[in-house]
């Protein structure tokens, strides 16, 4: 098996909330310890709800937040800890990011070709030609033509402006890219298209992704493997047959079971009651416990940490 | 089918922009029975959101044209209706609920206020009494320690709260017909089971007739006992919800059954509708879909296509594969 | 990949011709905005006879103590002040130092309150001290401000320019602040910051060109309020030093005169008005415009 690309270890976000009434900063856990590794040529989907730290742990890994403690190697470099700053500034043009929104991923005052030629006009030291051949030559990749170059964002549909995104992403020729949740402010007839050109250009250069998405049925058509998240942890992690077919945490068992699917026979069992917890005042204990339809005694007081259970397939579960 | 309790009949609707007049909704007809369940479903410019507040005439203003339809309930036409009767209407025999719970709630009004302005309007309850239902609602809609939370304003409800509050507002007159655009697109999947689950009990237990639009095909196929799919301001097809997912009838609800991702099998490469929905001021000759269509042919592009009946409870807005399926008969 | 380049053709047919009518939209909506138009219109009247003052071939200064205090009429439009100056030549020459001053002023303090507004946006310790000292600056009526500068500064007209633009520029760095810090989170930003943009290419290329729309509409009031400053300031002798006709300056000098000879102070008065509201409408109607336009259609 090829060696990991990408590998975070231990990883802690917390952010600081002020409160109203004065008094010391809430602290906000939003990624609590999680580990995970992707390998070169492909995609680790990474699934969640709300408040499940997804987002949160993509922006960590291309150095958009600091980490609050934990380590993360890009490429054989840490971007964590004493000189993480310089060991990012080495790798910065492997690692690339594609947004949500295709309305505020783009600068409305810019033209298109100058919204995807952004990493080439920030590192500098191409000629004009050489851009504007780049430019034109990532249009084609992502199947728009040239003359868009010269239009402004607001004249194309959120598709379109998708594909715009990913161009600019492919710029300086990235190694691996963090998708947050690329496809989810789309129309069903539009994702599959924007899901076949990631998967298209995947094959093609050779790229590896980390595709964040809280829709599971978008993920099993892109990943290679999947790790589910909740309130801030990494509860189950697995090559995506394994985890679609066997899952091991309680939590992913309700994931699956309450999306929809486009079968009126289908009978589903009633849902998981209660609500995603409050991240900001974490109960003790495994943070699915108030919902768990399994829980056990322990479940309130310990932490469950990842086990591996065989197969790649790791679970953070005392069922385990 | 017995006396639909709501009819909309070649309802078309125009909005002014800045690039002009366009059509929102086409022609548009649909019948809604007692105690049932329809769902439209359509993509962004399916005019479906615009159907549904025009029922209630919610949009209309200076930029709204309506230069067809009726839409008839109770024997009345609602578009002719005055405002006075309108408002009447409105809260407490058709209500509707909508998909952004963090702005459908008055930040600085508490839920028992919230609630209870439907039931003083309608009802003519006072105070002690409104408040009191507002309890039960809260009950009824399954939140948690409904006495305290009454008294709590919206933003220290999560989402899931709020469109339980949101439901139950709609609910509180016990209306005949609830339109619910979207309720639960911005929701978790994990709570949007709970909200299906609830709208569904509440449908059996009220007898309401329930108008789900969304973009969804699974919500559909759960939620919906009929089925009507739009796009680009047209109704492309209804069938009975077994039917529109086992043997669909136009190419559009093909290609969008084929493109949405699947949660239980693998599969290499979707499937995708090429092109893009058509910009609202566009005008198209012929089908609307035909620049998209697979299966598209000469008098697709220049016959504008009619909704033909295919069945009981079927239509279908493709000449070619209706007569297709009467062949095959 | 075929798939993909394929999939695309079909829609870029629409797509064009929603380009061609977009491109001009904006030039379209204002010319059907009426107050714009009518604001528009006066602005550039003044303009004009700022700019043509010189085709009358009188000399504004030129005193003739014959023909002083003459009312309106045929040989004078505007009458004749207490030297005899001919007051329509010296309005027209005024609007070119008023609507100067304005203009400097609107420049002057678009320009550096623009630069203050993102860089307290950019960065958040900078912000609190550069907001207290735009609040110092806000806590006294701006014209005192402005009274208080140009007394320290001298009766010259660059020291006017100065004290207005140091007046107005909390008012415009507030705007721009506020609207960089919206953009800010917008999802572009984060874009830039991943392809390694420095906090200098963030401000002057994303923050600084999304806030020109409130920065205009803001500039156009601030010319308004300089033009009516400069009237006050040249009132109290801090204008303007004359001979140099400004309106200010035409009616400070008049106003020992205002009930016998009332049209020294009534058409330069008449003409502050005018050019303030004719500035206002415009800013109102770019504003109307070009608010709404900035949201993005779905």
């Amino acid at each position: 098996m090829t060696a990991p690309i990408i590998r975070v270890r231990d990883l802690v976000k917390d952010f600081h909330v002020t409160r109203g009434r004065g008094g010391p900063p809430a602290i906000l856990r939003a990624v609590n310890h999680i580990s995970f590794d992707i390998r070169q040529g492909t995609t680790l989907g990474l699934v969640g709800e709300s408040g499940s730290g997804k987002s949160t742990t993509g922006r960590l890994l291309v150095g958009l937040i600091p980490v609050t403690s934990g380590e993360i190697g890009l490429f054989g470099e840490t971007i964590t800890g004493a000189g993480g700053d310089r060991a990012l500034a080495k790798v910065r043009s492997k690692l690339q990011f594609v947004f949500q929104d295709p309305h505020g991923s783009l600068n409305p005052r810019m033209r298109v070709g100058d919204c995807i030629a952004e990493p080439i006009d920030v590192g500098g030291g191409w000629t004009r030609r050489d851009r504007a051949d780049r430019v034109s030559e990532l249009l084609e990749t992502v199947g728009l033509p040239r003359a868009v170059a010269e239009r402004f964002p607001h004249e194309f549909s959120g598709g379109q402006r998708q594909r715009i995104g990913i161009a600019r992403a492919l710029a300086l020729k990235p190694d691996f890219i963090v998708c947050d949740e690329p496809v989810s402010a789309l129309d069903v007839s539009m994702q599959a298209q924007i899901i076949n050109l990631l998967l298209d250009l995947q094959e093609k250069l050779g790229l590896s992704y980390l595709f964040i998405a809280h829709d599971l049925a978008v993920v099993r058509s892109i990943a290679t493997d999947v790790a589910v998240m909740y309130a801030g942890a990494l509860v189950e992690q697995a090559p995506k047959a394994v985890l679609y077919a066997a899952p091991k945490h309680p939590y992913t068992e309700a994931l699956l079971e309450a999306v929809p699917r486009p079968d009126p026979d289908r009978v589903r069992s009633a849902a998981l009651g209660g609500e995603i917890p409050s991240i900001l005042n974490p109960p003790p204990g495994c943070a699915f416990a108030a919902r768990c339809p399994k829980v056990m005694e322990m479940c309130r007081s310990e932490r469950p940490a990842p086990r591996p259970t065989g197969d790649g397939h790791v679970v953070a579960c005392h069922l385990y | 089918m017995a006396a639909p309790l709501l009819e909309v009949n070649d309802l078309t609707v125009r909005f002014r922009t800045d690039a002009g007049w366009m059509t929102a909704v086409d022609h548009v007809s649909l019948a809604v029975g007692e105690g049932e369940a329809l769902g439209i479903v359509g993509e962004s410019g399916s005019g479906k959101s615009v159907t549904a507040l025009s029922i209630l005439r919610l949009h209309a203003g200076p930029t709204t044209r309506m230069p067809t339809g009726k839409v008839m309930y109770g024997g009345r036409d609602l578009l002719g209706l005055p405002m006075r009767d309108m408002r009447a209407i409105r809260g407490s025999e058709i209500a509707m609920i909508f998909q952004d719970p963090m702005s459908s709630l008055n930040p600085v009004l508490t839920i028992a206020d919230q609630i209870g302005e439907s039931l003083r309007l309608h009802q003519g309850l006072d105070h002690a009494t409104a408040r009191r239902r507002a309890v039960e609602l809260l009950d009824l809609v399954r939140i948690p320690d409904a006495a305290r939370r009454v008294d709590e304003y919206p933003h220290r409800l999560s989402g899931g709260m709020r469109q339980r509050v949101m439901i139950a507002i709609a609910i509180a007159c016990r209306p005949k017909l609830l339109i619910a655009d979207e309720p639960t697109t911005a929701l978790d999947v994990t709570i949007q089971a709970q909200i299906l689950d609830l709208l569904r009990d509440l449908q059996a237990e009220l007898g309401m007739s329930v108008i789900l639009i969304t973009h969804d095909m699974g919500v559909i196929a759960e939620f919906a006992r009929r089925v009507m799919v739009m796009y680009a301001g047209r109704v492309v097809e209804t069938a009975p919800v077994g039917q529109l997912f086992r043997r669909p009838l136009h190419p559009y609800t093909d290609g969008l059954l084929a493109a949405i991702p699947k949660l239980d099998v693998d599969v290499r490469r979707l499937p995708a509708i090429p092109g893009s929905i058509p910009d609202p001021t566009a005008v198209i000759p012929g089908c609307r879909y035909s620049p998209r269509c697979p299966m598209v042919q000469a008098r697709c592009r220049t016959e504008a296509p009619d909704l033909l009946p295919a069945g009981p409870e079927r239509q279908a807005r493709c000449p070619p594969r209706v007569a297709a399926l009467e062949h095959a008969a | 990949m075929a798939d993909a380049t394929m999939s695309y053709q079909p829609a870029l047919a629409s797509g064009e011709a929603i380009a061609a009518r977009r491109r001009f939209r904006i030039l379209r909506k204002l010319l059907h905005h009426r107050s714009f138009m009518v604001g528009f219109v006066i602005v550039l009247v003044m303009v004009m006879a700022a700019l043509l003052a010189p085709l009358t071939g009188i000399d504004p200064n030129k005193m003739a103590i014959r023909f002083r205090f003459r009312p309106p009429q045929d040989a004078y439009w505007f009458g004749t002040d207490q030297f005899g100056r001919d007051l329509f030549t010296r309005t027209l020459y005024g609007a070119q130092l008023s609507l100067w001053i304005g203009l400097s002023v609107a420049v002057l303090s678009g320009v550096i309150g623009a630069a203050i507004g993102v860089l307290s946006a950019q960065f958040r310790r900078l912000d609190s001290l550069l907001m207290r000292i735009m609040d110092a600056l806000m806590a006294a009526p701006a014209i005192l401000l402005a009274i208080g500068l140009g007394a320290a500064l001298g009766p010259q007209t660059h020291s006017v320019i100065i004290a207005l633009a140091v007046a107005y520029i909390p008012r415009t760095a507030r705007i721009v602040r506020a609207s960089a810090l919206v953009t800010r989170e917008l999802e572009f930003i984060e874009a830039a910051r991943v392809a390694g943009a420095s906090s200098l290419r963030i401000m002057f290329r994303h923050l600084l060109p999304n806030a020109t729309g409130p920065l205009l509409v803001q500039s156009t009031f601030v010319f308004a309020y300089a033009i009516l400053a400069e009237a006050a300031l040249s009132f109290l002798g801090i204008g303007p030093p004359p001979p140099a006709p400004s309106w200010g300056n035409i009616i400070a000098e008049g106003r020992s005169f205002a009930v016998q000879s009332w049209w020294i102070m009534l058409f330069p008065g008449f003409a502050i008005s005018l050019a303030a509201l004719g500035m206002n409408l415009l800013g109102d109607g770019l504003r109307d415009v070009l608010d709404p336009r900035l949201k993005v259609e779905g």
